[in-house]
This record gives C-alpha cells, structure tokens and sequence, in this order.
C-alpha cells in the first residue's frame, strides 16, 4: 500500500548559479534534448503525509532549507508544482539505501516531530527547465543522463509522488531443494536458476554429501556452500592444481610445468622461504600485517569491486572503499585506518558514445562516478586517500577495475585472535536488507548485456558515518579487551563471517534476530545478505553486557545472533525450526579441486628499434599529456589526503603542491616519529605482450616509489592484485601463472615477501557471442616501514646549482611502454623487464643516499622515462629548471638519445645532490650503473644537451600546461 | 591547571585526533565527549576553559554541513554555551565545527546579518593547503596581518551573506572578519586556489564581537610542524609553528590564569 507525501524541495535562489543544474543542462544536450533556457536542480525530501502543515514548514525552516541561498517549494500530499510538465523527479527504487532519508527522520525527531520507526523520510532529487520543454521527451532523456536506472527512477513532474510501499515478502518457512535423484543437467539447472554459480562438478559433491546424510539439503545450505565455495571467497583457480603448457609461436611445446596449489607454490612459498621476523600475519588474515616499532603494526590490504562498479560506478566505488575499510577493521582484534590506496582501470576518453557497447557507460562517466563514490565514502570516513592512479585502456571499456586499499595501525598484542565456544556471536552496525543479495556469486560470473538490469539486487549503496560509528566505538571495546574475535561482513555477508569465525569450532545462528532493513526477507536472503557496514564479534558471556552497552551509548545497533559452539557444525535456526545443519569441515573442505589446464604462447618480438627523425621537444609534450602521465592533481585534490594530521609526504608536493610524488609517507600516530612509505605499480600494456614481464615491472615500480620517497627496500611488503579474464579458459590463465611466477621470483630476488592479496578473475565481457577479457593485469602495491619520517625525500627540485645524478642503466627494450607504443608505434617490440640481480644493490644504494641526506630530491624514472621524470621534479619547484647531457647518460652500447630520454627501463632513479656531496655520494653507489648527468638552473625551462652541444629547451610553464597541471 | 578543553564527538567528526593533540602541544588538558552523553548532562560544559566542535562530517553531512550538529547544539546545549561565554571561556569550531557554529547561529552573530556556509564554487571536494591573513577581529590571539598557513579541506566552505555589501562592511565594523585566504604575496583573495571555494569577502574564518566565539573553514591543527607542510618546511609555507602559535593563543588568557 502507498500513502501520500508532503513534499519538500530545495532550489538555490534564482540569482545564484547551479552548477548541478548546468552540468544537468549538458548532459540532457548531449542526450540530444533541445532545451531554450536553464535547467534548475533541487535537492528534495518526502515526508509522510499525515504530518501538518505546520509541522512540515518548521522543519523544511529549521533542518531543510539554508536561509541565505535557498528557495523553498512545499507540495502538500497529491499537490503539483506549478511547472509540474516541465520537471523530472529522480528517486531510489524501492528498497535501496537512502542514509541521507534516516538522517532527516533522525533530525524530525530532534525537533519533537514524532515518526513511527516505519515511517520513513526519502531524500531525491528534482530538475525543472525553464523555457518548456516536451514532458516525455524530458522524462526520456533524463532516465539516461541524469538517472541511473539500476538503482533510480525517473517520473515526470505531473505524477504524484507516494512514499514507495515496503518490499514484497518471501514465504517465511523451511524449504528443501530436491537434489538427490537430480542428473547433471537437472544440477546445472539449480545452480542456475537460484544464482549459485556452482559447477556441475562441485554440484555433484554437493549431492554425495547429502545422500551420505540422507536428506535433501535446504535452500540456506546450498545458499552457504555456494558463497562459501565461490571464486571470490574461495579463489579455487589460484588455490588449485594447474598444469602449464608454454608454446612458440608455431604451436611446439617449450616448456610444461604443474602445480599442486599455484600461489602455495609461487607466491606463498616465497613469502615462506624469505619468512623475516618483521611479517606478523601473512595470508591468514582479512590483511597482512608488518611490524612499524616493537609494539605497533601495520595492517594492509587491497581489495577490487569491479562488477558492482560497473553496474554503479559511485555506489560500487564507495562500497568497495568501505568493504576494505572493514578488512582492516577486521584484522586481528581490530587495526585503526590511517590511509587509503585506489587505483582505477577504464576505458580511453576518446571513444564516441556510439561505440560504448551496450549495457555499459562511457569510460568518462564510469571514472566520474568511481572517483565520487571514493571521495565520499573515504572523506567521511576521515581516512586520507594518498596513493592511486588511473589508467586508460580500450580493454577495460566494458569491464572497468576498482582497486582500493587501506592501511590501519594495530597493537602487536592484538594481532591475534580465535572465537571461543560459548561466546556470543554479534552483529553491530547497519541492518540487513535485501541489497547486495548474491554479491559473492555475482563478481565470480563475466558481466553481460543484461547485467544492467537483472543484476540491480547486487548493487549496494555505502552509508560511511555508519561505518565510522562502528570504526569509533571497535576501537573503544577493542582497547578494553571486550570481544576475542571480530571479521567484516563482505561478500556472503553473514555466511562467510560466522562461517569463518566458527571454522575450527562450530556456530549456531537464529536468523529471525538479525534486524532488518524491512520486513519480508526470507531467512536466507538474511544469511548472505551483502547488506554493507555490519562486523561480526565473538564476545564471551562476561563481557557481553558491557559491550552491547557500549554499542548503545554510541547509538550503534548491536544484535546477539546466536553462539560460537564446539560442535564443529554450523546449525541456522529460523525461530526455532532448523534449516541448516552442516559440519565445517564439509562447509570449508568439500569443495573439489579439479586440474586446470593452463596456456601460453611465448611471443617473439623483435627489439624495439627507436627511430632517429622524432622531435624530442614535440614527444615530450606530448608525453606529459599522455592519459597515463598527465597530472591526476584534479582527482587528488577531491580526497581529502591530509586528515588525520599525518601526511608527510603528500600525493602532489613542492610550494606550489603540484609536483607528482613517487610514494606518499603517513604518520600513523602523531607521537611517534615512525612512519610508512606506501607505493603502487602497474604495467598492464606491458603484460599484454609478456605477462611475466608486466608482473615483473609493477612490483619493480611498486618497490622503486617507496625507495625513492625514503623506505627502506630491506622492509618491503608486498600485496598482489590479479584481475585476469575468465581462467577457465585455458588462454587466461596461462598469462596468470606466468604472472604467479613472476611474483614468486621478484620477491625473493629483491627479499621483498607478499603478505596478502586478492584475485578477481572473471573479467570478461560479452556481447553475442563475442567474448572480451581485460588486459591482464596485476596491482603491486607495497609498503615499507620509516624510523623517522624527517628523512622522507620529495620529487621536485630544490636548489640551483645542485648536481642531478642518474642511478641505474638505461636499456633499449621499450614494448608496451606508454610513449614508445602509443606515440612512436613501437607497441610490438621487445618490453623493459628488470635485471633481477643488479636491482637490489640499486635499491640499497639509493636508500642509503637518501637515509645520510645525500640526496635532497628523488624521482623514480616511470612511465615516460628521464625527460618526463625530469620534467616533473621541474614542474614541482618554485622556479627551477635543469640542464642535463644525454651522453652522460649510463646506457647499453648502441643506445640513441630518444631511447636514452624515453626508455622505460626500471629499477632507475634520479637525484638532486649538493656539489660537495657528490664525493661522499660516490662513494655510497661505487661500481653501480651511475652518472652525475647535469645540474639544477635557476630559471625555469629544461635544457638537453648532446655531448656538450645543445638538443632542445622547453620552458616548464609549458611542460606544466601540457601536463594539466594548474599554473 | 592546564587550560581545560572539552571537545565534542559526533558521528562523523573525524579530525578530532589532530585537533586534540595540537591543543595538548599548545599547553591544554583536552577530554573528549560524546554529543549523546553531553545532550544528557550539558552542565559538564562548566567544567571547561574552551569547548571545541572538531571538523569531520557529522551525520554524513546530511541535510548541508553541519545542520545536524548545529540543531543539537542550539536545542541541547546552548544555554550551557552562553553561560560558558559569560564566564569569559571559548567557543571554537574549526572546518564541520564552524559550519555548526554558523548553522546554530553563533556565529557571526550579529543582528541583522545572514551568514551561511555553502558549496564551493567549483561545486567540489578541495584539499589544498591555504595561507590564512590574520584579520584584525583576530588580533588578540594572533599578530593581525601574519600568514597562518592551514589545510583547507571541505566541499561547503563558502561564506555567503544575506545582502553581500551591506552584511560585509558591517562584519568589518564590528571586527568579525578573523582570517581572509591570501596569496602568496599575502594580498587577500577570493580566487581560486588561494581561495578553494570563492567565499565572498575571501573570508575564511569568524569571531564574535567578544574574540571568544571562533570558526575557521581550513585546518590549523593540520599545521603541527615543518614535516607537515607541502615543502616541508623549505620558507614559502612559514617554518611549522604557526599553527600550534595560533593554538597557545586562544589558550592565552587560561594560561595566564593557570600560571598564576
């Protein structure tokens, strides 16, 4: 049943400029709408009808309206607004979160106005066109460019608007899925049609067990095993046996190699065998953890939400913030966040709409909104996001990444923790609703044309201060000692918490206490509900009161769910009536573990033959603007980078805070002078040509940008991020392995062990019958503790007359590099991969530099090599340019002066150094690769030289503009 | 004794470590409570010296920045306020703790002047470092036409007025205007970057017409030595000490009194 609404909307006064309104105005244009005059935007409130009049005006006074820029529109129930035809209202589909609607009943109540808890206050939005304009066509337009239809609807201002009706409910009883006689097809069927995404095989393991027990399983127990079983929660692909199978390129086998358990045997055994006593918790846990002093830690932890961000790139981004907020929140007894990582994959900007297959949003609109949805949930929570990048790509249109991580401080003596039989199982935070329903399934199947609308149930909408409620009064019971165990509900909500922490004991859970969002779920929709916020506690008998005390005083909803056991069985109750009865060990090891057949085609290129005719001053311009070089200050500047007092090193640095940085340094306690270097690398174009070697290059970057900012490369912890195409296709998963290895062989190489990490491997994308995987490509993002910060170095140039030196040789190979490939066309060629034996004592030399404040400035050279790292330490000082001699250059015979501005060889820095320190600095990088290649000038433009003999000048104003960086 | 201050905590507040240790660096005894718990008991706001509103973004910044935390200060705890006021104690908010201020009508009061916080003109989330003038409403904590060199992190930080020239020149009169941002040559400006948000008057920051109602938009406490500063401390952004300067000097009078 629905009921009428007051209405209440909120235009800026007519003399104000809207920038909503404007950005409303192009995007209905480019829809190709026709509109004569202004487009005015509103942002809006429906309260429930049977308020008075008298009621509604003092409110819309005193909490809606600001008084100095606002109009006020108060509609009573069935009233119109007088230019109902010419406006659009834009609300959230039923049973989608709406944080700002509870906020607003919250501060009804302040006011003395009394709401029954089903009554609810909706916030939406409205446009109103001046000038008139055709209804439908308006309505049609707007559901396009101003909606988005898997969580909004658009309705044109003549219909009245009615508080939405509650969701239907589900039948309320115990009901069993006929398994035991079913054939294959009849098993691939189920899977299918309840969302499991089981396979036939893991099905048919399903069906023995229950035939052993004699019954036929209930839908919350095939629910259970498929989000415990799923790719996302289990990684099946990473975890199980494989067998590779490389190739040349005409078909004859070179090399086979099997694994039993590929990451156990790559990246793990690494990890294993390098074992430093510094690794706290490594691969056990919702994050890795390292140690910063004797007592204090650091957990860290990168996640992906790929699919839900395409669905819904503000809400998927800002979920995917939130849910590795609680992985750290989760880890141990709890870490405390001080900064947060994201890096996003889209599509390139220049693609026409028409070419934006269908299904899917244009990669401008997609990076707009993951951007947004980061800066409002990460802002909220007061979490500085310091470390990202953006990477455009054609092979990510349909299928877009979202990476974001987190890094929290925790006690050592909080690192561990275990549920005990007898206490209680506690849910705080937010209530559990129909959203986000089948998230665990749902990323672990390729996105397809009608994802957009038969997927909107996964969709979840992130409500942040809930969060940071939960984050506030975790770190209160946490430091009284009120709880023995804590994890986050992610994905398979309930079901992946309790079945987690009950794993080596045993739970029992009655559903019908989980508060809800609204009545009607059914008990299995509440057991793997992805609703977003909650965290699940085990907390014994005699501290329960006080905690859920605790909770309330901080107007934190805390639920008593049921008990840890010592059963070893997880047993669901539905008031009272059993409807799940599984032992964990079936639960966590029943999941079969097929070979996986695995291929690659080793690649012969050819080495990359730089031309001799290209303007160098005209290339590095055009180097500066490339998509992956250009200045990303105008995301950065959205996060607030800076809260919590502890950024050292910031994101974009120098007086005129506009120099790129390499790793961005926190302090996570202001008392204490330690602090990290966080740093990220990612080099997908290179992993299209030689997966091993793109793998290999992101970790090298990842290791090289906390170096250059002061880390110290002998305590860098590494996290891995494979986001692969579909790995049942053998094709996908040979480039995988290939990539398993190379993290297996950089970090022992560079003593630099992996401490967690994450996969999402179903990245594809259909059309028909046409299938696209992304490109492949690993995140490394790594992390190196700092005794004292003070010693942190910075990118931009500091002084006239320092000398520049240049650690490290430049080598030709340039295949997949972002200038040479897109603007030279030597994409086909040979690409940079590291020298794995000389890179460490690089690493060491360059720190130690640094650590005995030799160097003042340093700058890895990245994408765009020398002349672009160059010209960012120049764009970055107040005033200062360089002159530099290319011949002085270390580089490999046969070398040309392009390949020597350009390469894109790692494991290369620059440095700015007093001349009288350059004796003592020798004398730290002895025999390595290195030249002192030029010197710092005082007024602004980059001079290259050539065995003496001028090349060409630019001034840095210049380099700047090209790199869209603000003057 | 120390200075007392009793800083208040919301959901959403989120700047409240930064701001409590810059008070303890600049000589305070700093206790934190629960707006809840406050509501319950608003007399423990005699026990203070200064009450201090931190930035953040309470109830997720619903219904405009502020507006929330704002009701529940002018309902619940403004009397306990004026009565702080009277005694000669502080009022502070700084970032979400000025929008408050301004939201419950603290500040500027002044009769007949309409002020409101609102979005940035670029419409916009900006975080940038800014150099604050001392204006002279402010002259007693800090040295009037000195840089305080501050973090300005918000998305509905422009100070706009009822009737921009009349309300401006009488916020002049009374000496309200605490900080102006700057430019590097120190010359007042609304344009942006110096200016991330196009505040008319390119006021930053109010006082009452006592000096003892204070609201800033950028972050001070965010200015906690060179290490913090976007050179780190290389000249063009001061050498760091300003902002626990500006801390002592709020603290000046109870400071005096306690050495007594």
């Amino acid at each position: 049943m629905t009921k009428g609404a007051w209405r209440v909307e909120l235009e800026l006064s007519p003399e104000r400029s809207d920038p909503v309104g404007e950005a409303a105005l192009k995007a209905l244009e480019h829809r190709g709408l026709t509109v004569a005059g202004a487009v005015r935007s509103a942002r809006a409130y429906l309260l429930p009808g049977d308020l008075g009049r008298a009621q509604v005006e003092e409110a819309s006074r005193r909490l809606f309206a600001d008084p100095v820029t606002e109009v006020v529109r108060i509609l009573a129930p069935g009233e119109l607004p007088a230019e109902a035809a010419a406006m659009v209202v834009i609300r959230r589909l039923p049973g989608v979160a709406d944080p700002e609607g509870q906020s607003a009943g919250r501060a009804l109540r302040l006011l003395g106005v009394e709401l029954a808890e089903s009554e609810a206050v909706e916030s939406y939005r409205a446009f109103r066109v001046e000038g008139g304009v055709d209804t439908a066509l308006l309505v049609e337009a707007s559901s396009r460019a101003l909606a988005n239809p898997v969580i909004e609807k658009v309705s044109a201002g003549t219909e009245v608007q009615a508080m939405h009706p509650h969701p239907t409910a589900r039948p309320g009883v115990r009901v069993e899925v006929p398994l035991l006689d079913a054939g294959g097809p009849r098993l691939t069927e189920i899977s299918a049609g309840m969302s499991l995404a089981l396979s036939v095989e893991e099905m048919g393991s399903i069906q023995a067990f229950f035939r052993g027990e004699g019954r036929e399983p209930t839908d919350v127990e095939l629910e259970t095993l498929a989000q415990t079983w799923s790719e996302h929660c289990k990684h099946k692909t990473l975890t199980g046996p494989v067998r590779l199978v490389v190739r040349d390129e005409a078909g004859r086998t070179v090399a086979e190699r099997e694994y039993r358990n590929l990451l156990k045997q790559t990246v793990f055994e690494a990890t294993q065998r390098l074992s430093p006593d510094w690794c706290w918790s490594v691969f056990v846990d919702n994050a890795g953890v390292v140690a910063l002093t004797e007592d204090i830690g650091v957990a860290i932890k990168v996640e992906t939400h790929n699919h839900p961000s395409a669905l819904d790139p503000y809400g998927g981004a800002g979920t995917g913030i939130g849910g590795v907020i609680r992985d750290i929140l989760g880890t141990g007894l709890g870490a405390r966040p001080f900064a947060a990582t994201d890096v996003f994959c889209v599509g390139t900007s220049e693609m026409a709409a028409e070419d934006v297959p269908p299904g899917t949003m244009h990669p401008d609109r997609i990076l707009a909104g993951v951007i947004a949805g980061v800066r409002d949930y990460g802002n909220r929570m007061g979490i500085p996001t310091v470390c990202g990048t953006v990477i455009r790509h054609p092979g990510y249109v349909a299928n877009p990444l979202v990476f974001a991580g987190c890094v929290g401080e925790i006690p050592r003596d909080c690192v561990a923790k275990a549920a005990r039989p007898g206490d209680a199982i506690v849910s705080i935070g937010g209530r559990t609703g129909r959203d986000g329903i089948h998230g665990a399934t749902f990323s672990s199947e390729a996105l397809h044309e009608e994802s957009e609308t038969v997927d909107a149930a996964a969709v979840q909408i992130g409500d942040p201060i809930t969060e940071k409620k939960v984050l506030d009064v975790m770190m209160l019971a946490r430091d009284r000692r009120l709880y023995s165990a804590v994890t986050d509900c992610g994905a398979g909500g309930f079901s992946s918490a309790v079945g987690e922490m009950g794993e080596h004991c045993g739970a029992e859970v009655e559903l019908s206490t989980a508060p809800l969002k609204y009545p009607g779920l059914a008990y299995w929709e509440i057991w793997i509900s992805e609703a977003q916020e909650r965290m699940v506690f085990a907390v014994p008998p005699e501290t329960e009161e006080a905690f859920l005390g605790l909770c309330a005083s901080h107007e934190v909803e805390a639920t008593v769910l049921g008990r840890f056991t010592g059963t070893g069985r997880l047993v669901l109750r539905w008031h009272g009536e059993l409807v799940g009865d599984m032992p964990m060990d079936f639960l966590h090891g029943g999941v079969p573990q097929p070979l996986r057949q695995a291929e690659l085609v080793q690649r012969d290129l050819p080495e990359t033959a730089w031309p001799s005719e290209a303007d160098p001053a005209a290339l590095l311009l055009a180097a500066l603007a490339h998509p992956s070089i250009a200045s990303k200050e105008w995301v950065v500047r959205q996060y607030d980078h800076e809260v919590q007092g502890g950024t050292v090193v910031k994101p974009y640095q120098g007086p005129r805070g506009r120099g790129p940085g390499d790793g961005t340094v926190l302090k996570p306690r202001l008392d204490l002078d330690a602090g990290v270097a966080i740093g990220c690398g990612i080099a997908p174009r290179i992993a299209e040509l030689d997966s091993w070697a793109g793998a290999a290059m992101a970790i090298d970057e990842a290791v090289r940008n906390v170096v250059a900012a002061g880390g110290n490369p002998h305590r860098v912890a590494l996290l891995d991020n494979f986001c692969w195409g579909d790995c049942r296709k053998p094709d996908r998963f040979g480039t995988l392995v290939v990539a398993a290895e190379a993290c297996r062989d950089v970090a022992l190489a560079y003593g630099a062990p992996f401490i967690s990490g994450k996969d999402s491997l179903n990245n594809e994308y259909r059309v028909g019958d046409r299938e696209r995987p992304i490109p492949p490509t690993l995140l490394c993002t790594a992390i190196a503790p700092m005794a004292d910060t003070a010693l942190a170095t910075t990118t931009p140039l500091k002084r006239a007359g320092d000398l520049l030196v240049l650690v490290g040789r430049t080598r030709a190979a340039a295949g997949g590099a972002s200038v040479a490939s897109d603007l030279l066309g030597l994409r086909d060629s040979l690409p940079p991969r590291p020298d794995l034996e000389g890179a460490p004592a690089i690493f060491d030399a360059v720190h130690r530099c640094i650590e005995d404040r030799l160097a003042v400035s340093c700058h890895d050279l990245s994408e765009g090599g020398l002349a672009v790292a160059l010209a960012e330490m120049a764009i970055g000082s107040d005033g200062l340019g360089a002159r530099l001699d290319l011949a002085l250059v270390p580089a490999d015979p046969g070398d040309c002066a392009l390949g020597r501005l350009f390469a894109e060889t790692p494991t290369r820095f620059l440095l700015e150094v007093a001349p009288e320190r350059l004796e003592r600095l020798a004398a730290q990088l002895r025999t390595l690769p290195w030249a002192a290649v030029g010197e710092v000038t005082a007024d602004a433009g980059l001079e290259f030289l050539d065995s003496g003999d001028p090349a060409f000048r630019l001034d840095v104003e210049d380099l700047a503009r090209a790199n869209g960086a603000r003057r | 004794m120390k200075p007392r201050v009793l800083q208040l905590f919301a959901a959403g507040v989120n700047c409240d470590r930064e701001l409590s240790h810059a008070f303890a660096l600049a000589g305070a005894e700093v206790e934190q409570i629960h707006v809840r718990e406050l509501m319950r008991r608003p007399e423990r706001i005699r026990d203070c010296d200064l009450f201090s509103v931190p930035g953040g973004f309470t109830y997720g910044d619903d219904l405009g920045a502020g507006t929330i935390l704002g009701t529940e200060i002018e309902c619940f705890l403004g009397e306990e306020l004026r009565g702080l006021h009277q005694r000669g104690g502080t009022i502070f908010g700084v970032c979400n703790g000025f929008q408050a201020l301004v939201k419950c009508g603290l500040l500027p009061g002044l009769e007949g002047v309409r002020a409101s916080l609102t979005w940035n003109r670029t419409h916009r989330f900006e975080c940038r470092w800014v150099r604050l003038r001392v204006e002279a409403g402010l002259g007693h904590v800090l040295p009037a036409g000195s840089i305080l060199p501050a973090a300005a992190a918000h998305a509905e930080g422009r100070l706009v007025l009822g009737s921009p020239a009349r309300d401006l020149a009488l916020l002049e009169q009374a000496g309200l205007v605490a900080f102006r941002y700057a430019d590097a040559a120190g010359a007042a400006t609304s344009e942006y970057p110096a200016c991330p948000n196009g505040s008319e008057g390119a006021i930053a920051g109010l006082v009452d017409a006592s000096g003892r109602i204070l609201g800033l938009m950028p972050h001070p406490e965010r200015n906690l030595g060179p290490g913090s500063l976007p050179d780190r401390g290389a000249g063009a952004w001061g050498d760091g000490s300003e902002g626990i300067a500006f801390f002592r000097g709020m603290l000046a009078p109870y400071l005096a009194a306690s050495a007594v």
